[in-house]
């Protein structure tokens, strides 16, 4: 007889996987301290420590990097690891003299301790071209050049506050990139091509239509097949299209590039949560490494670095400085596509007289 | 180290560097072909700026709708080890904290059944499995199951819920994230397998106001830790940290309603005008701590810009309990409330925040029985294009 199929166990319960100084402690803890980059050491109420050891990834991980993980685990914490919300490994000890070892071993093995404090922790960033089918640049790329440049901000905390970085390969923004300090969005810039012969074996019409925000596809009947047309000065290249519709090709290796926002923040500290404001439209694809992106971002952290007081996050210096001297120190160039023109646009014109001259 | 398949120049740079490299990570897993293909046409891509990887395909296993996430090459013939190229999702413990052993199943399951190359993790939180055939689907699933995992959410579902580290290893956690992600997860289990939703419903547990989670930018229901009486203050530690910490400059300017004092002995915080930023909090650790009367914000309609713009949460509940031992009615009751509303008039891919916008907060507001608090907003309307009902002629008794 088959085996009866298990469906809707959800997850496994977490509370298995917990190191047992932290099930002793649970929800008793008192105070942490950040030790140095990237070890911070928690005390609990009883006097229990627990400590962390931070490590960066490229979140795209082999098993076997993972498996070796799981050794350097058994061999210093009592086989207990976590991963943060930015795709940083954390190892946990309550042996402190094992902690220098740890370190030792991990960065043998090729990954960085840091991303605590006022620092870079890691970019959080979608697919790209190595699995998503509406990339308009490649993610893992363009992280990988950018953090090699900022490593010595991961591995020290010598920022006025947090940075947040985030990487998004289009629109669709499965990284929270629109609320981030630095936000590198990849852009398409052209509206799609229809591939009318496909269309109606692959995608339902109706369906298509209503994909669209700007409503800029209509049905339309082309060489007698029943297909759509895109009124092309409505379309702003979401591509969510192209996610209901495969024939409907936004992708464009000439016209897809890179664009950098900045100023954006989700913690309620100090200031409210904000979005993330355009800095640079449009920059090309230039692979394996982008250096016209590594060097915009550079940029942007370095003008902030030299002028935020401590504790201002990007957003909150800019706030205080103004977008004139923003673009004015950054050297970046404002333009007509940094003033907004889609839905509740005018929210952001300035309406009052009281300007820095 | 296996020999590549392909000649691969431009990913090889970016082998090169001191920040951990994909392009390694990807090599170590070179003895399986379909890697290797994957790896000729990520070259590809680099070469000729495009990705070649196509979607669609109802791909999945039988019975649930989500979880699995059709992918294949353009390039099928080119590169015939990844004409079908899978993503699959599978929920991740809560907090993402795991043994050694359970990392150590998880990769034995992914080697049987597809590519062993991981994402650590999804940026809803899932941990993701990068690419496997259509026949290991089932296999995979089946094997997942056996050790007591099961797939995450995609399409429009409830996706995976996801959480901080809360009580397991923070002093700020004001409610237990861990438990109530869990709970919710499998309370919705029905609703995260089987999409018949307009579109997407996130769910992220924040234990405090820090937000690590990024509930307020990333989830349609952010549930957000936080407190209602006074910060509990440290005084002797207070002082220790005068010594390195300008207090009036870096805590009292920067109090968003400079409800701090500092004479250069006591720290006075004027708890009403309080509004839970965790600014002094976050500077000075080991003296102050969130209240003890507990619980957390509910604010609903956060997303992403796809289809009708960014929006962040907004505020709901201003102050909900999150007892364990309630089982999380109230916060299951006001979920069940939305998705009724939503799913009869929610139109398709229209996220709950759009919905909120379309039919007026105090329409939705009405509908689930919610009653308007002017916490709800930031400042009552301005202009004077009211629809009133008749209600308003009516007088108090």
């Amino acid at each position: 007889m088959a085996e009866e199929r298990i469906t809707d166990i959800g997850p496994p319960n977490y509370e298995q996987f917990l190191p047992p100084i932290i099930k002793k402690n649970y929800g008793k803890w008192d105070y942490h301290e950040i030790l140095k980059p990237g070890v911070m050491v928690h005390v609990a109420e009883s006097g229990d420590k627990i400590f962390t050891v931070r490590a960066g990834s490229p979140r795209l991980l082999a098993v076997t990097t993972i498996r070796n993980f799981a050794d350097i685990a058994d061999k210093y914490c009592d086989g207990h690891l976590r991963f943060t919300s930015r795709n940083n490994v954390e190892f946990l000890l309550s042996d402190e003299s094992k902690i220098e070892p740890l370190i030792a071993e991990i960065e043998e093995y090729g990954f960085p301790i840091g991303g605590m404090g006022n620092c870079i922790s890691n970019i959080v960033h979608t697919q790209g071209w190595v699995h998503c089918h509406s990339a308009a640049s490649d993610a893992s790329g363009v992280v990988k050049s950018v953090m090699d440049e900022l490593m010595p901000h991961f591995q020290n905390m010598d920022l006025p506050a947090k940075l947040r970085v985030a990487y998004a390969c289009c629109l669709n923004m499965c990284g929270a990139v629109h609320c981030s300090d630095i936000a590198i969005l990849g852009v398409h810039t052209r509206a799609p091509v229809i591939e009318h012969d496909d269309l109606p074996k692959m995608c339902e019409i109706p369906t298509l239509v209503a994909s669209c925000p700007t409503g800029a596809i209509r049905p339309a009947t082309v060489d007698g097949v029943n297909s759509v047309e895109i009124v092309e000065e409505q379309c702003m290249y979401c591509g969510n299209c192209y996610t209901v519709c495969p024939a409907v090709k936004i992708n464009n290796a000439k016209t897809d590039g890179i664009s950098i926002w900045v100023g954006g923040k989700v913690s309620n500290s100090r200031v409210a949560p904000k979005f993330s404001k355009l800095a640079i439209p449009f920059i090309p694809n230039n692979p394996p490494r982008w250096p016209e992106v590594v060097e915009a971002v550079m940029n942007i952290i370095n003008v902030y670095a030299e002028n935020a007081k401590k504790h201002e996050r990007m957003g909150e210096w800019i706030d205080r400085i103004g977008w004139p001297k923003f673009f004015e120190l950054t050297g970046i160039e404002f333009t007509k596509y940094h003033i907004d023109d889609f839905k509740h646009a005018g929210e952001t014109y300035t309406r009052t007289a009281q300007l820095r001259h | 180290m296996t020999e590549m398949k392909y000649k691969t120049p431009l990913l090889d740079e970016l082998e090169k560097g001191p920040w951990p490299s994909f392009v390694k990570e990807m090599k170590k897993e070179a003895h399986k072909p379909m890697v290797q293909d994957a790896i000729g046409q990520l070259e590809r891509s680099y070469e000729e700026h495009i990705s070649h990887w196509k979607h669609g395909g109802l791909v999945g296993v039988m019975g649930y709708g989500g979880g699995v996430i059709g992918r294949y090459s353009d390039l099928p013939e080119e590169f015939p080890e990844v004409a079908a190229f899978h993503t699959h999702r599978v929920n991740q413990p809560s907090a993402w904290f795991y043994t050694s052993d359970a990392l150590r199943t998880l990769c034995d399951i992914w080697e049987r059944h597809g590519s062993g190359l991981t994402n650590m993790h999804g940026s809803t939180g899932d941990i993701v499995f990068l690419g496997s055939t259509t026949e290991e689907i089932e296999p995979l699933f089946a094997d997942l199951t056996k050790h007591g995992f099961d797939l995450g959410g995609s399409g429009s579902n409830m996706r995976t819920p996801s959480c901080c580290v809360g009580p397991a290893r923070c002093e700020w956690a004001c409610y237990d994230t861990l438990d109530a992600c869990y709970n919710i997860t499998q309370e919705f289990q029905d609703e995260l397998h089987r999409p018949f939703f307009p579109y997407k419903y996130k769910f992220k547990f924040a234990g405090c106001p820090n937000d690590c989670v990024a509930s307020i930018a990333r989830s349609d229901c952010s549930v957000m830790g936080t407190w209602r009486d006074e910060i509990q203050v440290n005084q002797a530690a207070v002082l220790e940290y005068a010594k390195t910490v300008d207090i009036e400059e870096e805590i009292c300017d920067l109090c968003p309603t400079r409800c701090v004092e500092w004479d250069g002995k006591t720290l006075e915080i004027d708890n009403a005008n309080c509004v839970k930023c965790m600014h002094c909090i976050n500077v000075m650790p080991k003296a102050l701590k969130p209240g003890k009367d507990r619980g957390a914000t509910i604010l609903i309609g956060g997303k992403a810009p796809i289809i009708g713009g960014a929006l962040l949460c907004s505020v709901f509940v201003p102050f909900l309990e999150m007892d364990p031992e309630s089982d999380y009615e109230d916060l299951k009751e006001l979920t069940e409330a939305i998705w009724d509303l939503w799913g009869e008039h929610g139109k398709m891919r229209e996220r709950t925040g759009e919905f909120i916008q379309r039919v007026g907060l105090s329409n939705f507001l009405e509908e689930i029985g919610l009653d308007p608090v002017p916490e709800m907003v930031m400042a009552p309307r301005s202009n004077p294009y009211i629809f009133f009902d008749d209600e308003i002629f009516e007088t108090d008794e």
